[in-house]
């Protein structure tokens, strides 16, 4: 599946979609191909206050563990209940029924210094060249 | 896992497992398949049906001689007088402290000839640890690991799948822990009931030019292709230790609760002293299942607390697929060890509840 043009990109592989001043965050196709099978994810409390770059949780595949981080800065208004469950919904819908949280904003121009999608698929490339 | 410098060393089946589309990482200085499908997918094809395992960097030595017996008698805790022809056991080589050199499964000929196959990242030190311990005896010790690739299938599909590639043999009469040379699919080979999964299945030992065409018709006739990340998930279940993560030189095979591989009976041995002394006594500490009851995965290293204290450790862990739960082994202090015992483990910095369990996490029904 192509990246979508919608969302921004972070180095760690965090997305952002942002609209109005909610930005619905998740961990790209790239990313979930990756990690292999997502087993448990470790999201932040609803109301916690997150700067860009902070880690916001894990995620765990069956071999190992992941920090997340927040591409922008904002409060979590809420989180993704369903992964508590059904962690799988990371690898088999990451840009949509696997999203992990959704930020107010502070600064909605923050998601200008992350990557577009034509960046972030350029970036991948370099990274699974080595 | 540890990383290496210097060029990965690659099993015949390197190739092929690129060609079936092969995640391949350096697994101790090997470069092997950690997937193909998904971990979550090739442990519910064993546990259902059929999987295949490359496991080519097992090390083959052979110990050879009339004085082959002793030798080997000497240098490990279980009784390999009780072999015969054609059989096998589990066994721990071991120091004159206690602690394990490795892991091992012994495969007998005859009584003066012996097959020894050993964890990857240990068989130079286990020969040249077994060369040592021959000086003075009538016993050849050679390293033949170059001289084998070996596939292990497994699954409660094994034998059907593999009865026809192997006519002149009669698979069912090749009980657990027994072995038999035939002809696997035009392959001369040694055929053993064993495995690490905890699931019915062969261990098949052929030449390294064989085993590309072999793996290729097994999964032709579908088997399904494994890697190193379901190979851990299942040996976990079925509660089988990993030499580096539960055994080490540090660890007794009673602290390891493996006192079922030691026959004092049997004569002197290395580490006998110590290991006699700790059957009497109780060992200080005990390597036990359990499962989390908070949420969370434990993983290996992860340390085992009691208030600031630290009085154990984790040494495998991870989410079950089987039972969809997070187990793991841990060394607790023997006082900390009965069943249902409760305890703390540091995941990142948090403390989470865990309680001991009995073990294996999962045995497979007998059909």
């Amino acid at each position: 599946m192509a990246t979508p043009e919608d969302n921004r990109y972070a180095k760690s592989h965090e997305y952002v979609h942002l609209e109005g001043d909610v930005a619905t965050i998740g961990i790209t196709d790239y990313a979930q191909k990756e990690l292999g099978d997502v087993v448990f994810v470790e999201l932040p409390q609803v109301g916690s206050q997150l700067d860009a770059a902070d880690e916001l949780g894990s995620i765990e595949s069956v071999k190992a563990v992941s920090e997340l981080f927040s591409p922008v800065s904002g409060e979590v208004i809420e989180i993704n209940e369903a992964l508590a469950d059904n962690p799988a919904l990371v690898n088999t819908d990451p840009w949509g029924d696997g999203w992990m949280i959704r930020i107010r904003v502070t600064d909605p121009t923050e998601i200008d210094e992350l990557m577009t999608a034509e960046e972030y698929d350029e970036y991948i490339e370099k990274e699974s060249a080595h | 896992m540890s990383e290496s410098t210097g060029p990965l060393k690659k099993t015949p089946l390197n190739e092929t497992h690129k060609e079936l589309g092969g995640k391949m990482v350096d697994f101790g200085g090997w470069e092997l398949p950690v997937q193909f499908s998904g971990i979550l997918e090739e442990h519910e094809a064993v546990r259902t049906r059929v999987g295949v395992f490359d496991v080519s960097h097992m090390g083959e030595i052979t110990v050879k001689g009339p004085q082959a017996q002793e030798l080997l008698q000497s240098t490990t805790c279980n009784d390999v007088a009780k072999l015969a022809e054609g059989r096998i056991h589990y066994n721990g080589l071991l120091y004159p402290t206690g602690g394990f050199v490795d892991d091992i499964l012994i495969y007998q000929n005859n009584p003066n000839d012996f097959f020894v196959v050993v964890n990857a990242s240990n068989t130079d030190k286990d020969f040249e640890w077994l060369q040592q311990a021959a000086r003075g005896l009538d016993a050849e010790v050679q390293n033949v690991s170059n001289e084998w690739a070996q596939l292990a299938i497994q699954g409660p599909e094994a034998e059907r799948v593999l009865q026809p590639l192997v006519p002149a043999l009669n698979l069912a009469d090749i009980k657990y822990y027994r072995f038999a040379r035939g002809v696997v699919d035009g392959a001369p080979a040694i055929v053993s009931r064993t495995g690490y999964t905890g699931e019915d299945g062969f261990e098949i030992y052929v030449s390294p030019e064989e085993a590309p065409r072999l793996l290729r018709r097994l999964v032709q006739l579908g088997v399904k292709p494994c890697g190193l990340g379901a190979r851990d998930t299942l040996r976990l279940e079925a509660r089988m230790a990993l030499y580096g993560n539960d055994i080490d030189h540090t660890t007794t095979p009673i602290e390891a609760d493996l006192g079922w591989i030691v026959k004092l009976e049997k004569g002197d041995f290395a580490g006998r002293e110590v290991i006699a002394r700790e059957k009497e006594e109780g060992p200080r500490r005990k390597l036990v299942g359990f499962e989390m009851i908070d949420r969370g995965i434990a993983r290996h290293g992860y340390p085992v607390v009691s208030g600031s204290e630290e009085i154990g450790v984790v040494t495998s862990g991870t989410h079950s697929p089987t039972l969809k739960k997070a187990i793991g082994l841990a060394y607790l202090p023997l006082d900390k060890s009965a069943q249902g015992s409760e305890f703390s483990v540091l995941i990142r910095g948090k403390e989470a509840r865990a309680r001991v369990i009995p073990t294996p996490f999962y045995k497979r029904s007998k059909s």
